[in-house]
């Protein structure tokens, strides 16, 4: 999923101070199941600016909604109308939705409610972890399944750097050494050849280096 | 294994020596004199002078200038080059550059993560990783192409060098990343700094095993230490590095003003157990921001005089 992390209160407020009416609009989808911006997320976010405005004197309403998701026009079209009652929308969904709205809606402001950060997991209750750069050209089969491209600091393709200590990346000391664990699991299946293999440079052509990218599907296309 | 005609280093060690190199670190400014005080400091002591490329992610005069410094100086350097800061493109253009410039050896590095230095809000590169960068170095070289396939007009023929680290983690696999650089062009390595012998000792002889210690000339790195607070901080604060704790306690069973004379005492004794292992075929001094001791240490550890032309051409070293 792609997850993301709601702003400071303090920082959403002062991006609203120019408005009256605000429409808060939550995404269904990824945003939702990373506590970010879904139903639940909006509601709590209403109160907490609602309290930091009356404690600074500030005049300003709000309207709450949730759409499935706001990377797709069939759903953000039913914001419309709620967009329409309101001065600007304070999205809580992630960049690609807030962009989808500014599409749609070309004269009222879009703000961001939450930061974007990365396409990940839930590792554990309360952990979400990158595992995926979407670079364009997996190649998840040559590593054992884990992403050095994403998962090591320096992108190293042939091997650990000399800082791997303990399982531990030298750069994060609370992050695993992503070569190590494609160590482990490469020996784990008995496939410890692959590690002597070069593994040449990689094309960044089809990642985000060779601009913004577009998936064309013509057995989609009306 | 490549060894350059005009590699000075090269020379010493294809004939059989017992090479010593030593570190410079460039200033944090546009002053060359600094690097030459340092480079006059090292001349004579040493077969070549690595010269560092914004170690610790801290922004330093360029690798490229300072190396052309001392080269101006007769010094021979040793260029590091790490792929933290530069694309692919820059990284070959460089190459090109720095040959142009009369620079022979390069030392191939990923480099320290930004988040270690002054300015961890900067992107880093990493378009290509260490050994791919040996890879590179080495076919712009040996076949004359970049790495496009273009015919280079003069091709950049150097002396290959790649770093190691027998003391990081999975230990298995140090001799596994070694035979890759190895396989990948590196005609030579320098190590980590060694404390610990015993673990060094354990790792080349994986690499004697492997067969590794014939392909490759393996310079061990040495630091002297200056007091019982930077073992303390190697020990726990730079990553990579391993300093038992008998070496600090070593350090701290002196009075501070002894600190130092007995940084060095370890630094000889290393050395010369170093000299004992075989398929160490050189030392490499890491004197941080010490450089002047480094002759002191050549002179003691009985590794001056150096070779000269003369002698590398007929295959002689101090030790014969």
């Amino acid at each position: 999923m792609i997850v993301a992390e709601r702003k400071p209160v303090a920082e959403i407020k002062n991006s609203l101070a120019p408005y009256d009416k605000v429409l808060i609009l939550g995404c269904g989808t990824c945003v939702k199941t990373c506590f970010a911006g879904g139903e639940d997320e909006v509601a709590v976010l209403a109160s907490a600016l609602r309290l930091a405005l009356k404690q600074s004197g500030q005049q300003l309403r709000f309207e709450e909604l949730t759409v499935e998701r706001q990377c797709e026009d069939e759903f953000i079209q039913e914001a419309g109308p709620a967009v329409g009652r309101n001065a600007a929308v304070l999205s809580l969904a992630c960049g690609a939705g807030v962009q989808a709205l500014a599409r749609r809606f070309a004269a009222v402001p879009v703000l961001p409610g939450v930061n974007t950060t990365f396409i990940g997991v839930l590792e554990k209750p309360g952990l979400f972890t990158e595992e995926c750069a979407g670079c364009g050209d997996c190649q998840l089969a040559t590593f054992g399944g884990i992403c050095p491209f994403t998962r090591c600091a320096k992108k190293l393709l042939n091997g650990p750097c000399g800082g791997s200590r303990q399982g531990r990346c030298e750069v994060h000391p609370d992050t695993d050494c992503a070569w190590h664990l494609i160590i482990e699991r490469l020996n784990a299946l008995g496939q410890m050849d692959r590690l002597k293999t070069y593994v040449p440079p990689k094309s960044w052509n089809r990642s985000l280096a060779g601009g913004p990218r577009k998936l064309i599907r013509k057995d989609h296309v009306l | 294994m490549n060894h350059p005609a005009d590699s000075r280093l090269a020379g010493v060690l294809a004939a059989g020596g017992f090479a010593v190199t030593a570190e410079c670190g460039p200033p944090r400014g546009a002053d060359p004199a600094v690097i030459r005080r340092k480079g006059a400091l090292l001349a004579g002591y040493v077969d070549a002078v690595n010269v560092t490329d914004n170690q610790t992610a801290i922004v330093r005069l360029s690798s490229i200038a300072a190396s052309a410094h001392l080269a101006a100086m007769g010094i021979e350097p040793v260029m590091q080059m790490v792929t933290r800061d530069r694309n692919r493109i820059a990284l070959q253009s460089d190459i090109l550059g720095a040959y142009s410039l009369g620079i022979r050896n390069i030392l191939c590095l990923s480099g320290d993560h930004q988040r270690f230095g002054s300015q961890p809000e900067a992107l880093n590169v990493f378009d290509i990783d260490s050994i791919n960068l040996v890879r590179t170095v080495h076919d712009m070289g040996a076949a004359g192409k970049d790495m496009s396939g273009f015919a280079l007009q003069g091709a950049p023929k150097m002396f290959i060098g790649a770093a190691a680290n027998p003391f990081a983690d999975p230990l298995d696999y140090r001799v596994v990343r070694l035979a890759k650089k190895i396989a990948a062009g590196a005609a030579f390595v320098q190590t980590q700094c060694v404390f610990n012998l015993e673990r060094f000792a354990r790792w080349m002889a994986m690499a004697r095993d492997e067969g590794l210690t014939e392909k490759v000339h393996i310079l061990a790195g040495v630091t002297p230490l200056k007091s019982k607070g930077m073992a303390q901080y190697m020990a726990n604060q730079v990553a990579g590095m391993d300093v038992p704790e008998d070496i600090i306690l070593r350090m701290g069973s002196v009075p501070k003003e002894k600190a130092r004379e007995e940084g060095v005492a370890i630094c000889l004794e290393t050395i010369a157990a170093l000299r004992q292992i075989d398929g160490v075929h050189g030392i490499h001094i890491m004197a941080i921001e010490w450089e002047e001791v480094v002759a002191d240490i050549v002179k003691a550890a009985r590794l001056w005089p150096r070779p000269g032309k003369a002698e590398q051409a007929e295959g002689r070293s101090p030790e014969d």
